[in-house]
């Protein structure tokens, strides 16, 4: 253990300074004055997480421990852990750069991303922390064959996390070359490394407070932005309307700025990224996980609340902070327009900075970095969960479950995750380099079809319908994680723009309706053909997995410490 | 679980007045929150004009913005409804049959 820790120290120490001295040498030759704050910032938030990693370390022994927290987590603590956890700087960035473009079609777009909560709620959240104990896995092979389903609820669960992982640190690495001007290469690799250490020696103590010191430093950064914008430019009277009409009047798209535009045209692709929004997001295993780590029912449903609570807010001042953007951003003689290679004037560093840059033109410098550090910490964050949640499915899905059939020291298993967290971070900065000239905006998107029409399916079908077997399962399962996989690579996004090859073969951009119908129509059947010994039990043992999953008696309890 | 815990709790009628109170209650929310959402797309696909109205006389606020702020907000208030009952009479209910039958 001694050992450990000392290794634990040096590295963190090495990684620090390694950190600023690259940021240094780079920030000497771009804009060093806007640098300095924000890397003593980030310096500062590393140092610290570092410190609580340290922290969790000693008190993260067990298998309950690394996976969940030792299940002493409380509902409000786990919802800004989830806020935390769901907020990506893709969405703070990209979706008040979509409102300075684009204005009310913003608010839409940002509507879709909130719906899912109320859902996981209704549906999921008590029902999971009832009948689980570390992943979602545990929940749909309850009743079922342990081999086949867990492989199924594993590669649905990595495959997620493999696709929200390179959107994730291609935006990393992009957002981190931009801000702190530091090379794409050392971007990626540091954010890879941090999150390794945080994983393997904090396990899910160490990430659910990285998680909640970003979602506190998300939240406060953009209310003083958001707020601030409106307070300069209604000069003190804080009144939307005002704002609105400053920003129609610089806004090249005038009044119609304040209408729906064009971002809902067909009716089916609006209704199918709307439900891959929904529930897709009762589909992530990393969001899915959160839920163990509280102790009962009573606190999976207040972190609920308290995470749809935040993640409103959050929304809702991103959109304040589009339109302040306008405002205070837009007008050619501001400072923040360039005129780009094609002649067009655009902001400084892309429609994606609008909030960074607002954080200049209200705070100075000063709240520059601050925003700067932040986004970088939301990375971290959201990072860090993908990756505990990759290693859960290697080391509690597949190797204790699948490849050991159960019969496995913990001690043993623990061990296995960590390994599998080194792999993950590895690959995770491997892929980040590899996808650096690559266009990854589809990857959200596909995630959430991914995540709509494999995970989620047999998760709430084995929840709430006693006939469903192993057979009808797998066919649904499988069928849901391929077609969704399959209608977005020949899809207009990845067909026709991505891969150029022309008119695309499946002609919407959105699948997840068609997935989804798909997924559940391959349980459904499966389930009522089977007629198999297996079957019989399966259908047999629905009473008592509804009997605890109703109240609770017999679930994984209390805190263990 | 033993079977006949299982069998001591379903034959409990306090658990079947949990069981179908919790479920009717999750369903009803559910179908509510469908339809403010698909009914806020279906609006923007279908009648554009709705929400382009300015709020008021003059208003260059349009209506869509207090709707689509309030399709935010109602899913905050329906998660703080069914948190508000479920942590109150489920929970009660639920210690109930628990102290009946353990």
């Amino acid at each position: 253990m001694r050992l450990w820790q000392n290794a634990f120290v040096a590295l963190a120490l090495s990684l620090v300074a390694g950190a600023a001295l690259a940021a240094g040498d780079v920030g000497e030759v771009k804009k060093q004055a806007v640098n300095i704050p924000a890397i003593v910032m980030f310096l500062a938030f590393v140092a610290a997480t570092l410190g609580i990693t340290y922290w969790a370390a000693q008190r993260t022994k067990t298998a309950k421990d690394f996976y969940a927290a030792g299940g002493g987590i409380t509902g409000f603590q786990n919802g800004l852990a989830i806020a935390g956890d769901y907020m990506s700087a893709a969405s703070f960035l990209g979706i008040s750069g979509l409102v300075f473009i684009n204005g009310y079609d913003g608010l839409i777009y940002s509507v879709g991303w909130l719906v899912g909560w109320p859902f996981i709620m209704f549906l999921i959240a008590e029902q999971l922390r009832n009948l689980g104990k570390y992943t979602y896995a545990d929940v749909v092979s309850y009743r079922f064959q342990r081999v086949p389903m867990r492989s199924l609820a594993a590669t649905g669960s990595l495959v997620v996390v493999v696709l929200y992982l390179i959107g994730q640190m291609v935006g990393a690495g992009k957002l981190i070359q931009v801000l702190f001007g530091l090379d794409y290469v050392y971007a990626v690799t540091i954010v890879g490394i941090l999150i390794i250490l945080y994983v393997t020696f904090g396990g899910m103590l160490a990430t659910t407070w990285v998680q909640i010191i970003k979602a506190c430093l998300l939240l406060g950064g953009a209310t003083i932005i958001a707020f601030g914008a409106l307070h300069v430019v209604t000069e003190g009277s804080w009144s939307p309307e005002a704002l609105f009409r400053k920003a129609t009047e610089i806004h090249a798209k005038k009044d119609a700025l304040m209408r729906p535009g064009a971002l809902v045209t067909s009716p089916i692709e609006a209704i199918s990224l709307g439900l891959a929004l929904m529930f897709g997001t009762a589909g992530l295993p990393h969001i899915l996980m959160r839920f163990f780590t509280v102790p009962n029912a009573t606190e999976a449903r207040k972190s609920v609340f308290y995470a749809t609570g935040f993640i409103g807010y959050f929304y809702i001042l991103t959109f304040l902070i589009g339109f302040g953007a306008i405002v205070l951003l837009m007008a050619p003689d501001s400072g923040y327009m360039v005129t780009n290679a094609k002649g067009v004037l655009e902001l400084k560093g892309g429609q994606n900075m609008a909030a960074v840059q607002l954080a200049s033109a209200v705070g100075g410098n000063l709240l520059l970095g601050f925003i700067s550090a932040v986004a970088f910490a939301t990375i971290l964050a959201v990072v860090s969960g993908l990756t505990l949640a990759g290693a859960s499915a290697i080391s509690h899905d597949l190797y204790a479950n699948v490849w050991a059939h159960g019969n496995v020291d913990e001690q043993q298993e623990v061990r296995v995750s960590k390994m599998a967290t080194l792999v993950l971070g590895v690959i995770a900065i491997l892929l980040g380099i590899a996808f650096e000239q690559q266009n990854v905006a589809y990857m959200v998107g596909l995630t959430f079809a991914v995540a709509a029409s494999a995970n989620f399916p047999i998760l709430i079908v084995s929840v709430f319908w006693s006939k469903m077997t192993t057979r009808g399962a797998l066919l649904g399962g499988w069928l849901g994680l391929v077609s969704s996989t399959l209608f977005v690579i020949l899809g207009p996004t990845v067909w026709t723009d991505v891969l150029k090859l022309g008119d695309a073969i499946f002609p919407f951009k959105n699948p997840a309706l068609f997935s989804m119908a798909i997924a559940f129509i391959g349980i459904w059947l499966g389930s009522i053909l089977d007629n198999s010994e297996n079957a019989k039990q399966e259908r047999a043992a629905f009473e008592a997995q509804d009997v605890r999953c109703q109240t609770g008696i017999g679930a994984e309890g209390a805190a263990s410490h | 679980m033993q079977q006949d815990l299982v069998h001591a709790i379903k034959s409990n009628p306090k658990y079947h007045e949990l069981v179908s109170k919790r479920r009717t209650f999750a369903v009803i929310l559910a179908i509510v929150m469908l339809v403010i959402y698909y009914g806020f797309i279906l609006i923007i696909a279908f009648n554009k004009e709705f929400l382009s109205q300015p709020l008021w006389e003059g208003s260059i606020t349009t209506v869509g913005i207090p709707i689509g702020l309030g399709v935010i907000i109602s899913a905050f208030v329906l998660t703080g409804i069914y948190v508000f009952r479920a942590n109150s009479e489920f929970d009660r209910l639920t210690n109930e049959i628990k102290e009946e039958v353990l």
